[in-house]
Formats: structure tokens, sequence, C-alpha cells
């Protein structure tokens, strides 16, 4: 006799045997290689921020007014008067930046591992629209507060548009819908960063998990654990998604959850990194801070952005670099040319361009988030010019070059022998 | 396939026809949508001239009056702002104002209708902020030399009291000037430089 539990169970996947497919097919039969080591929390982990995120932003919607006269008193609101509405703001703003956290982490591990090689390109370049996807997200998201940060971020980017030749200027009115951001554009901002943003964002996460599930998942000796089967077809070298991988995901969700956690109540803003001073001021139109710089997770591309100077009375030659900063990561796949994938055996050229890729994005990102007088001017000799915007164009220059020279040193790189299977 | 069958050409084309007619009936269908991001009537509205009265503005002074949400610099520039200016020449990327940023009557030394009454766009050309005025008594923090100007404190852009760029600065072009044109000696619109508008 069945327990009630597997009667009800029966008489569903009579029914509806796609449920019981899909759960093996994704969780309890789904082998993934049984070396995986930190790196590979980032993936689960970013999917546990954007439930974060939904949950707390659905709850936001129900106090925010998306009016340019009532926005920025409908966020203080938020903040002082609804009951434990500062705490669900602060998990969406403090979320924000957890979300490029994770995310840039987990795009680490992808580099260290050649977890973009074939056959896993479609899993990476779904991986790459998913990230601007939610750098748009983030975008239209942080004018919502309608402080001066906000207004005038959004200035600074929608005017990057009005630098394409012949039709800019339209564009960035068409953009706003007016001459300046003004209600128009919040209004539409909030509609893309509360509905049509998060849709393409879930459909995107789907069709990434489905496109790894399909080649199976990469591991830290970048060997295929496809290659090695048992006698029922099952990978020797993986284990079942769940409970293995369920179990410890969890584990790392919950130091995760610690980390945010601590961030959240104790520096939700981040002494200025997460939300910027400034946008505790309301926009005002006609008062430009004395400093605009984007949150942190975009200050890489930011630094690009004016470290290009400006060609033919154009500045489209930095707006260009900066657009091509990110789309030159669809081609990674094809760039690389080493059939070596883990970093644990390939060669040293490949050690020291990620190294310096590395340095050279993080530089970015602080300069980005500093003014260019920083560390003051040369002297005439060198044309009184910046030291810090002379430090970004070098920087720049290294950021392209681990793309643009990746064919030709990953070729000539010595890597060490493969192992036929996976060794931890 | 057990058996080979013939394609209907006559079908198959017709299934063509109808995707290709059904695809432009939907990008079709998309320009009402796309369209509804132009700016609104209210916004067009919104955007009409704006009329400043600049009876009270004295030498040196500076008056920002608002339109199409930018903000408008009136600036009565004394003589030696003036002679600033021409000291400056060398040190402008386009001291003649080649580029097309202002309106014919504006195009010349210095970028004004009168000599001394200054408008521009308070705007950045670099990426639409809006830059601070810094008189010559700012030369501590501009520069030993500096003879009074506009200075962006987003990417660091420098301008003289004409709006004209400097050389090595972020901003591509000089500030633009709207069209504008004087009711009165001392009223001024701004956004339309034909008179009675």
């Amino acid at each position: 006799m069945a327990s009630p539990i597997t009667a009800v169970w029966n008489w569903i996947d009579e029914r509806m045997p796609s449920i019981g497919e899909e759960y093996r097919k994704h969780l309890s039969e789904y082998y993934a290689p049984k070396n995986f080591n930190f790196w590979y929390y980032f993936g689960a982990m970013s999917m546990l921020v954007l439930v974060i995120q939904i949950v707390s932003g659905i709850f936001l919607t129900m106090h925010y007014k998306p009016d340019a006269n009532l926005a920025f008193g409908s966020v203080e609101y938020i903040m002082r008067d609804v009951p434990g509405g500062w705490l669900i703001r602060y998990i969406h703003s403090t979320g924000a930046s957890m979300f490029f956290i994770v995310v840039y982490l987990h795009m680490f591990r992808a580099l260290l591992y050649g977890s973009y090689k074939k056959p896993r390109e479609l899993v990476w370049i779904f991986g790459v629209i998913i990230y601007l996807s939610l750098m748009g997200e983030a975008f239209f998201g942080y004018l919502l507060p309608w402080g001066q940060m906000s207004y005038w971020g959004a200035q600074v980017i929608v005017n990057l548009f009005s630098s394409v030749p012949f039709i800019g200027p339209d564009l960035s009115i068409w953009i706003r819908g007016d001459y300046v951001v003004s209600d128009a554009t919040l209004n539409r901002f909030f509609a893309l960063h509360v509905i049509a943003i998060p849709l393409v964002l879930i459909g995107l996460v789907a069709a990434h998990i489905l496109a790894l599930h399909d080649v199976g998942s990469n591991n830290p000796d970048g060997v295929e654990i496809k290659k090695h089967k048992d006698a029922n077809g099952r990978p020797l070298d993986g284990i079942p998604f769940h409970p293995y991988y369920t179990v410890k995901d969890a584990a790392g969700a919950v130091i995760f959850l610690a980390v945010f956690s601590v961030i959240l109540f104790f520096l939700p803003e981040m002494g200025g990194y997460f939300l910027e001073y400034n946008n505790f001021i309301p926009a005002d139109p006609l008062k430009t801070p004395e400093h605009i710089a984007p949150v942190w997770y975009f200050t890489p591309y930011y630094s690009i952005l004016r470290a290009v100077p400006p060609l033919f009375n154009s500045q489209f030659p930095g707006v260009m670099a900066m657009g091509l900063a990110t789309m030159i990561l669809f081609l990674l796949p094809w760039l690389d040319r080493d059939p070596v994938k883990s970093i644990r055996y390939r060669g040293s050229y490949f050690k020291y361009a990620l190294a310096i890729f590395v340095v050279s994005f993080l530089v970015l990102g602080y300069l980005g988030t500093q003014p260019t007088n920083l560390w003051g001017q040369f002297g005439p000799w060198l044309g009184n010019a910046d030291v810090a915007t002379v430090a970004a164009r070098i920087f720049t220059l290294l950021y392209f070059a681990f793309f643009i020279l990746m064919p030709w040193y990953t070729a000539i790189d010595k890597s060490k022998p493969v192992p036929d299977r996976v060794t931890t | 396939m057990s058996q080979q069958e013939k394609v209907d050409k006559t079908r198959r084309n017709l299934v063509v026809a109808t995707s290709v007619a059904g695809g432009l009936a939907t990008v079709g269908a998309a320009v009402p949508f796309a369209a509804s991001w132009l700016p609104s009537e209210r916004a067009k509205a919104a955007g009409a001239p704006v009329e400043a009265d600049i009876s009270k503005l004295a030498p040196g002074e500076m008056q920002i009056v608002e339109w199409r949400g930018k903000p408008v610099w009136i600036l009565r520039r004394t003589k030696e702002m003036l002679e600033g200016i021409k000291k400056s020449d060398d040190k402008v990327s386009d001291p003649k104002s080649e580029v097309n940023l202002q309106p014919e009557y504006a195009k010349n030394a210095y970028r004004s209708r009168k000599e001394d009454l200054v408008v521009l766009e308070g705007v950045c050309s670099h990426l639409g902020c809006s830059p601070q005025m810094k008189p010559v008594e700012a030369r501590a923090e501009m520069g030993g030399d500096w003879p009074g100007g506009f200075y962006c404190p987003c990417h660091g852009s420098k301008f003289d009291l004409a709006g004209r760029v400097y050389k090595g600065s972020p901003a591509p072009v000089n500030l633009a000037v709207p069209p504008y044109t004087f009711l009165t000696d001392t009223s001024i619109l701004i956004g339309d430089d034909k008179k009675g508008a």
C-alpha cells in the first residue's frame, strides 16, 4: 500500500510526467563533475540574488511612485515611514551591488577554467547577454530614486547616444522622450526596470542553464567527464546535482547571506560606493554635482570612455571604445586558440595575460570612481596631462590587448599535459 | 520517410508569402509603440521659448534661466573679461567657432549678438554636465594664468568666457549658443530668434 504522498505524486505523474522528467534531467540525474571548487558557488548564488532582487523589488513598487515630483519623496517615505521599508530598500540597493560582485566572480571563473570554450560557446554567449541586460537593469533602476546622481548619471549615459553620427541627437530625444531627462524618462525607465528587463533576464537565465545542461558542466581540470561513462551511461567523475551540489550550494548560500547581512545592516551604502552620497539630494536639472561617477560596477567602462580623447570634434570614439570593451566578450571563445581549458594546465603567457587583465580591470574600475585630477598633472613637458587620464589610457590599452593579442599568445603558449580524468 | 512526397510549390509559396506579410504587419505594429517614446505634445509645449529680464544684470554677473530643462547662462562681461577671451585665442581648439554650434549672428569673436552680453547653453559638450563659472579670482585652483572661464566638474573640461573649449579638454567642441533675440534692451527671448514669436 503506497503512502498518501506517493499516491498523490503518482496521480500527478500519470497526468503530467514532464514534472518528474525535468526534475530528473536538471537535478537528480544531472551529473556534474565531482571536483567543483570554491569558484563554482557563484552561478547558484547569482540565481539567489536574482530571486532576492525580484522579491524585494516587487515590495518596493508597492510604495514607490514613478513621478518626477513624487519619486524622491516616495523613496524617503519607504526609508522612514513604511514599516521595515528601510530594510527592503537596502536589500534591493545592496543586492544590486552583490549581484555584480557575484556575476564578476562567476565570469572570472569562466576565464580561469576555460568554461567559454567549445562546446560551451552558447553558454558563454547567453551569459554575456545576461551581463549586458543586468547592466541595463541596474542603469534603469538607478534613475528611479531621482536623486542628483540618478539624474546626472542618466544624463551622461543618454548623452552617449547623442554622439552617434547623424541620428544621435534625435536618438537621445527619443530615449528620453523629452529634451532633457524628465518625468517621461523616469516613467519609461520604471517600466523597463520592473517588467521588461526582468522578463528578459529570466528567459536568458533559463536559456543559459538549458544550454549548460545540454553540454554538461566544465570543471577546474577542464576535462570532459562525459568521455568516461559507466555501464549505465553515467559519467564516472560525475555526481548527481541533487543532493550533492544542492547541499553544497545551500552551505554557500548561508555564508553568502551572512556576508550580505553584515553589509546590509552595517554598511548599506558602502562608504558611497553602493549608494552615492549625492543621491540623497533630490535631482536638480540646473545644478551638476561636483563630481559625477557611476556606481562601482560600471566604472571600468566609464574609465575607458573618459580615457579615449575626442576625434574629429566628436567624442563618439570614446563611446565606441566603451561599447567595444563589452562586445568583445562575445568573441572570447574564438579568440582563445589554446585547446587546453583550465589554467591548471595552461602555459605562463595566459597566466600573465589574465593577471594583467584583472589588474587593468580593477585599476580602471578604481579610476572611474575618482575625478581625473586625482593624481595631479604631469609637467608642461607632457602638456600638463592628468596623470590619472594617462594611466587610464595605458590600462585601457592593456584591457584590449588581453583580447586582441589572445589569438597570438594562446597559440604559442606552452601548456602542460591535461589528465584524462578529473584529479581531485 | 516512407515515400518521397513532392512539395506543393503553390502551397509552399503561399505559406512564404503569408509569413512575409505577417512579418511586415508585425513590424508595422511596432511603429506606434516606438513612436510613443517620442516627446509628447505636452513635452513639446514645455520646450517653448522663455523670456528673461536682464535689467538688473550688472557687469561680471551671470543669470541662469531654464529653457527646455537646460540651464541657459546670460553673462554680462566686463572689459577685462573680453580681453581675457582675446588672449585665450591660441589656447582654445576652435577660436573662430567653425563648428556649427551657434546661430550665424553669434559666429564672431565673442560669440554673441552684443559684445558684452553672451548667451550660452550651460551644458558641457562632452557628456551634458553643467560647468561652473570660475572667475579670474579662482586662479589658485585653475592655474596661474587663468583668465576666467567655465570648468566642468565631471570630466575637467575648461571653457573661456565665450564658451570656447580649451585644447586638451575631454569636451570635443564649444558650448552651444541657443537661438535668442533681444525683445527690448532689458529683455531677452531664449529659444527663438525671430521677433514676435
